[in-house]
């Protein structure tokens, strides 16, 4: 299991030397998420249509290691983006991948860009 | 910018830190906080639910980034060995140098542990930290693997008494030795400590008094404790909770004056010998006393924090050591002088009830004008009315036996009439020093609408909770007075409750959930608690199925399926009355072979198929709706099932067919959406095989009709359902039941079932009664509309799902690939497979 935590790592903007096409916009729900296959990476891809605004974290919770993160709900806490693990509601922030209900471990987050209503996520490699 | 540097991370430390930040003059100080402990400073007083499953964030005193915004360096796992006065600095164990204007000592206490021969054996543990708790658990599992189970703790204090309950909860024998005649003999006397004795006893624990531990027996672990009279206790494992001894070696080598038997001394400023340095909480010794209570170490925080910054705040000559607790589910309290030590004439008035284990003692002055003391043990309801009416020094009843006995016969109040007579002064939580001027002024200047913003902004309740109900009392006769409704939001991204959101969607016929948050919220993207509740009030007043707007739906009602440990689903096909034919019962198998299914028969009479992974779900729904299954709505709050007895269609007792009328009924109100889910049942006679009375609504058949159960259930908190109607037919049957679950469905809160809703209703049995039977309210009409809508629109979710490519877009598992998650594993279990399990 530490083999599959460490393949995930938070992915800062300035860092990205590989833009990933994943899908098109359309494939994703509205204020929902959806999961995206890289490498052996499951990245959860996240639509934040009111605000116009895209997210992205890893698929795996870190509360019991479950693939599971794009299926849960979105919404914010203080303004604050987050998304709600389906298993026991713990939530993360999008912007730090902190976890903001508990002590789990922080989720990492990568870089997100749109471009010709495709979705990309940043990875560096 | 001065220099504060806090050694220590504990509770008061933290304390400091939170009074600091909220000073006025906090911008001109930078303060630096050392604590050896590897975590953030937690909750010591409620240590002991660590084992209940409280983690150490939940027991943390504040949230991770709290130090970080507050612009406060905090350093864990570093150690302060060294201070210079001289040239005003620190150093910690790695030898790095950190200089001050202000110190603060706040380094707390260590478990003290007697020299008695033999604690350093395996299996000797102090109670002190979440690492000592920690480590004790991991023993205990240890032992208990091997068969062993009893365990002592050293201590029948406050502390020890925690302790031993902690070992209970670890599923050991708790045996608790104390050297004096009595437990907790510095709170309690004699009476009241043989009442908690029995009590304690009662719940499985052993105690053994007047025992004086010579040695420790066993080689390299423990094997038993050898008194000094010769008797011996033979245990596994031992944990010293004896008392504590303050922090105080790295002030003693500095040079500070400490006590003969420890602690840095204080004066009544928190000072030090050393004018620059303050000591706070249980390593200061002040009036040549160790308080080891939360609530006089945070009085001393705030005198250091007012020092620091040129206040003139001092501690009080005399310090309460009031407490009130619960040890081992039994409710103790104390309060001013309980053990008769004051020089004034006492009379004691004493309650004992060893029926209930009820124990009431108070000290009235001679004169009969003052209440000076008192203990509580079994009932500790009344405590913070007597402490108020102590130590606001409130005139007495004319018969004080009145404060312990009530008031019997004339009228009924509380005994202290309204909170809103206590004068202003009069402190209501004595952990936090809040005052009753101090709440109420928060509701007044707008600072606070409700408890939890009067607890957030004024801190109180946050100590033992022991207050919280007179805050609430408070709160709630502040706001009425202010002519102000209590509210009762549904999350911070609406302050509205459930029922008038309903109100608010029917009115306005909202379809879309970014209307109702724009129009009716306060912004933002909304969250896991409003997004299905809106989703689920949509459906009901829409009658529309979980299929709606799937982004704001809960997961499980997103995927149709309940999601199980691996993040694979459960299929739960609709199975109405448990009645199924061998063709179906067939079918069931010969689907869940296909697709290497775990099956089990559940609860609620029908078949549960686990392990499909989210890509799975379409097809094995596909094959199930062309056998003639639909959906069992098993992951939703909605109904689940109707569950039978077999009923007078076969049984030789049966007085109805159950089966027939349960069938009827699933079928009526399958796939409704309420606030939670719905289970009922039907008996055909008294004996009652369907277990009817643990349901939301429940149905058994006697002479003449139907006698109808309403909100029942088991779960966390079984009740079961109040008869509400006697030998009703059928068709009036339906008539309530539609009535009854639209009034829930109208008026409940989130995710509150039909038990707990029924119980919190204004009025009782004896309203619902009015409002459904007799119409007092004019709305039956309505329900059985909205009811009859919600029937007549049922249609099967997953039929809908299956036939809809644009839904099933949403059952894979990536969105770039058909494959599935390669993270799942089965192992095998019986003839059959389940989860690897988690590590």
């Amino acid at each position: 299991m530490e083999e599959i935590l460490n393949k995930y790592r938070t992915i800062k903007l300035e860092d990205v030397n590989v833009w990933f096409k994943a899908a098109s916009i359309k494939a994703f729900p509205k204020d929902g998420g959806a999961c995206v296959k890289y490498k052996d990476l499951q990245i959860a891809v996240f639509n934040f249509e009111r605000a116009n605004k895209w997210y992205a974290c890893q698929n795996l919770s870190p509360e019991k290691n479950e693939m599971v993160l794009s299926r849960g709900m979105i919404g914010d806490h203080n303004g604050i983006p987050k998304i709600a693990c389906p298993l026991h509601k713990k939530t993360f922030s999008l912007e730090t991948g902190e976890n903001l209900n508990g002590d789990l471990p922080p989720i990492a987050i990568y870089p997100v860009k749109i471009e010709n209503e495709n979705v990309f996520i940043g990875f560096e490699e | 910018m001065k220099k504060v540097i806090v050694i220590g991370n504990g509770m008061v430390s933290y304390k400091f830190c939170e009074k600091f930040a909220a000073s006025e003059k906090f911008t001109d100080y930078k303060l630096i906080v050392f604590g050896e402990e590897p975590r953030r400073a937690y909750d010591r007083v409620h240590l002991s639910e660590f084992y209940d499953g409280k983690t150490s964030e939940d027991l943390s005193m504040s949230s991770a980034n709290w130090y970080e915004d507050h612009n406060i360096e905090l350093h864990i796992s570093e150690m302060i060995t060294e201070i210079n006065r001289e040239d005003k600095t620190v150093a910690n164990h790695r030898g790095d140098i950190y200089s001050y204007d202000y110190l603060v000592l706040a380094t707390g206490s260590s478990a003290f542990v007697p020299p008695i021969e033999g604690v350093e054996k395996e299996g000797v543990f102090v109670y002190r930290t979440i690492e000592d708790l920690e480590a004790t658990e991991v023993y205990a599992k240890k032992l208990k693997a091997e068969g062993k189970t009893e365990a002592a703790v050293l201590g029948g204090g406050l502390l020890g008494l925690e302790a031993a309950n902690a070992v209970k909860n670890l599923g050991l024998n708790a045996h608790v030795v104390e050297f004096a005649p009595r437990l907790m003999p510095r709170q309690l006397d004699k009476g009241a400590s043989d009442m908690l004795q029995s009590k304690i006893e009662s719940m499985g624990l052993k105690v053994h008094l007047s025992k004086q531990t010579q040695y420790l027996q066993g080689d390299k672990a423990i094997e038993g404790l050898q008194y000094v009279d010769d008797t011996e206790l033979k245990v596994d494992m031992l944990v010293v909770s004896a008392g504590i001894r303050p922090r105080d070696e790295v002030a003693r080598e500095c040079g500070l004056e400490v006590g003969t038997r420890g602690g840095i001394v204080v004066n009544q400023k928190m000072e030090t010998s050393d004018k620059n340095i303050f000591a706070i909480g249980e390593c200061a010794l002040l009036n040549s006393m160790i308080y080891g209570l939360v609530a006089p170490g945070y009085d001393m925080a705030e005198v250091a924090v007012q020092q620091i910054t040129g206040g003139d705040a001092v501690m009080p000559e005399s310090i309460d050591m009031s407490t009130q607790l619960k040890l081992i589910g039994t409710e103790v309290a104390s309060f001013g002088d309980a053990l008769n030590q004051s020089k004034e004439d006492i009379d004691e008035i004493i309650y004992e009830n060893k029926r209930n284990g009820i124990y009431k003692k108070i000290n009235i002055s001679k004169d009969g004008k003052k209440l000076l003391g008192g203990i509580l043990i079994g009932d500790s309801s009344d405590y913070n009315s007597l402490f108020q009416i102590y130590s606001n020094g409130m005139k007495l009843p004319e018969a004080p036996e009145d404060l312990i006995l009530g008031s019997r016969g004339g009228d009924e109040g509380g005994l202290l009439g309204d909170v809103m007579d206590l004068p202003d002064g009069a402190q209501i939580c004595s952990c936090e020093s809040v005052t009753k001027g101090q709440i109420c002024s928060a509701i007044e200047n707008g600072e606070a609408t409700d408890v939890a913003g009067v607890i957030s902004c004024t801190k109180a309740g946050t100590g033992c909770g022991g207050c919280k109900p007179m805050v609430t009392d408070l709160t709630n006769a502040t706001l009425k007075s202010l002519g102000i409704e209590v509210k009762e939001g549904v999350c911070e991204h609406f302050d509205l409750s459930r029922q008038d959101l309903y109100k608010i969607i029917q009115v306005k016929g909202y379809t879309k959930f970014d209307e109702v948050l724009d129009n009716h919220g306060n912004g933002g993207h909304g969250c896991e608690l409003c997004k299905p509740l809106i989703a689920s009030l949509m459906a009901t007043i829409h009658a529309d199925t979980a299929n709606e707007e799937y982004a704001i739906q809960d997961s499980n009602d997103r995927f149709l399926a309940n999601i199980q440990r691996n993040g694979t689903y459960s299929v739960v096909p609709r199975i109405p009355g448990g009645e199924i034919t061998p063709e179906k019962l067939i079918a069931l198998g010969e689907i869940a072979k296909k697709y290497d299914l775990y099956t089990k028969v559940t609860g609620g009479v029908r078949i549960d198929l686990f392990g499909a992974t989210v890509n799975q779900l379409p097809l094995i729904w596909k094959d199930l709706i062309a056998h003639g299954f639909e959906s069992g709505h098993a992951y939703g709050k909605s109904l689940r099932t109707v569950k039978t007895c077999v009923g007078s269609t076969w049984c030789r007792y049966g007085m109805d067919e159950s089966v027939s009328f349960g069938i009827e009924l699933e079928n009526r109100y399958r796939g409704i959406r309420a606030p939670h889910k719905i289970k009922g049942g039907v008996s055909g006679c008294i004996r009652e095989c369907a277990e009817a009375r643990g349901k939301d609504f429940g149905l058994i058949a006697v002479e003449g009709g139907w006698n109808l159960y309403l909100g029942g259930n088991g779960g966390a908190t079984p009740r079961h359902a109040e008869l509400f109607a006697e030998q009703i037919d059928n068709e009036t049957v339906i008539k309530y039941l539609d009535r009854y679950l639209m009034f829930y469905m109208r008026t409940a809160k989130p995710l509150q079932r039909t038990a707990a809703w029924q119980e919190r209703l204004e009025g009782g049995l004896d309203y619902l009664k009015e409002v459904i039977i007799e119409d007092k309210l004019g709305i039956a009409e309505d329900l059985e509309n909205e009811m009859k809508t919600l029937v007549n629109k049922f249609k099967c979710e997953w039929t809908q799902a299956v036939n809809d490519p644009e839904i099933m877009k949403r059952f894979n598992h990536f969105v770039n690939s058909k494959e599935e998650d390669s993270n799942i594993v089965f192992v095998p279990l019986r003839e059959q497979k389940m989860p690897e399990p988690w590590k």
